[in-house]
């Protein structure tokens, strides 16, 4: 029984090509569609909300290349259960602001893990992709045990988007005083 | 020695200020981690896995030495993963990207977008036609050039299998001398990232055949066991 895997390597600036060809300006590679604009199609039935933030180094400098991925439960606490790729979406961040929005609904609770949506980050000079989580600040995030594993609260809150409205903030940052707490999943 | 690459690698630039710090959190994986998105053969055209032509007008064909690149998916029990998406990308034949932020001199070619996608078959077998790529220069602090390459990005059965890396060309001077291959620290990782001429599946005067395996992290099942390496 083999324990080899293939080695990971930066998905570089250009990931766009490959992965969100219309943003990188392949305007009419595949249909114009560009994979995972949305995370769920809109007659699915759930809170929506919009998660938006933006993606940030160590001197607080904005990633502009990196690409984000979501996966998460619906509004029953299950995952794509028809199979298929609902619950799943990507974004390029914005080239200027590293910014990014997605409309999606709010996912429930899996087991004892509070509602949470995974986010998965490449970026030039990321050597292997980085998992994150975000949670809800108007969730009950007490008993979820990836949050209770993090004794610091300020690197907690790094998990946890705050609200706005109908919006949720959720900034991530690679390195640094605030760092976001990233999972070996 | 660890077969990934760790965060904080000095020599490529970029990584020093886009590593986490900290230590990785470990996770039981759960259902979020054991599953993940699937994607149907019916999303994929009848040119996507064909680069020469999938950007080209209408009866012509991007420049450059036309390859075949195939392979299996496989997971860490050297299972193929069947049915899962892989998307490619890569510079011309001159070391071009057809992308806003590439400003190397060489030059475009207006029949190559440099995009491609396949979904495995149930072998996890997969394929697709391109021309081989060109090294290019890029800012690393010294006169560093890529070895020529294709990024790869996979999916597996579960999201913690996600994948994005690169394939090299066997023979390349390139790969002992770029920052970016020697974030990897095994040798034999490295060698494993490398595809090799198949003069087996070359078609005579038509194109080369270049191998390229992709071992994805261990069946699902035994994810917890058999956790990223070098974290
Ligand atoms: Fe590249």
């Amino acid at each position: 029984m083999t324990r080899f895997q293939s080695a990971s390597q930066t998905a570089g600036p250009y990931v766009h090509i490959g992965c969100t060809p219309s943003f990188a300006g392949l305007e009419n590679m595949y249909g114009g569609h560009d994979l995972g604009a949305d995370i769920f199609s809109p007659d699915t039935p759930g809170t929506w909300v919009t998660v938006s933030g933006r993606i940030f180094d160590g001197e607080g400098m904005p990633v502009t290349d990196a690409m984000l991925e979501f996966w998460q439960a619906d509004s029953f606490g299950h995952y794509a259960p028809q199979g298929g790729s609902e619950g799943w979406g990507r974004r390029a961040v914005d080239a200027q602001a590293a910014s990014y929005s997605v409309n999606t609904i709010l996912p429930a609770a899996v087991g004892d893990e509070a509602p949470h949506i995974n986010v998965w980050v490449v970026a030039r000079g990321v050597n292997l992709g980085l998992h994150t989580r975000i949670y809800f600040d108007c969730a009950d995030n007490e008993q979820d045990p990836v949050l209770a594993a993090i004794d610091d609260p300020a690197r907690r809150s790094s998990l946890i988007a705050t609200r706005d409205g109908d919006t949720y903030n959720f900034d991530i940052h690679l390195q640094g005083d605030k760092e976001t707490v990233f999972l070996n999943v | 020695m660890s077969l990934q690459p760790q965060a904080l690698t000095p020599d490529y630039r970029s990584s020093r200020l886009r590593s986490p710090s900290h230590k990785l959190l470990s996770l039981a994986p759960g259902a979020g981690e054991l599953t993940g998105p699937t994607f149907g053969h019916d999303l994929i055209g009848p040119n996507d896995n064909n680069l020469i032509i999938n950007y080209a007008a209408p009866g012509q064909a991007a420049i450059g030495e036309q390859i075949m690149v195939h392979g299996h998916l496989l997971d860490g029990n050297a299972r193929p993963v069947s049915n899962a998406l892989l998307e490619f990308w890569q510079a011309n034949a001159g070391g071009r990207y057809r992308h806003k932020k590439d400003g190397y001199l060489s030059p475009l070619d207006p029949n190559f977008g440099g995009c491609g996608r396949t979904i495995t078959d149930a072998d996890g077998y997969y394929s697709f036609r391109t021309v081989r790529p060109g090294p290019y220069p890029w800012p690393n602090g010294g006169n560093d050039w890529r070895p020529a390459h294709i990024h790869f990005s996979c999916f597996g059965v579960g999201w913690a299998q996600r994948l994005i890396t690169q394939m090299y060309f066997e023979g390349d001077p390139h790969i002992p001398l770029c920052p970016i291959v020697q974030t990897i620290a095994d040798p034999q990782a490295i060698d494993s990232l490398t595809a090799r001429l198949d003069m087996a599946h070359t078609e005579p005067m038509n194109f080369r055949a270049f191998r390229f395996d992709v071992i994805l992290r261990g069946k699902v099942s035994t994810l917890f066991e058999n956790k990223l390496e070098g974290n």
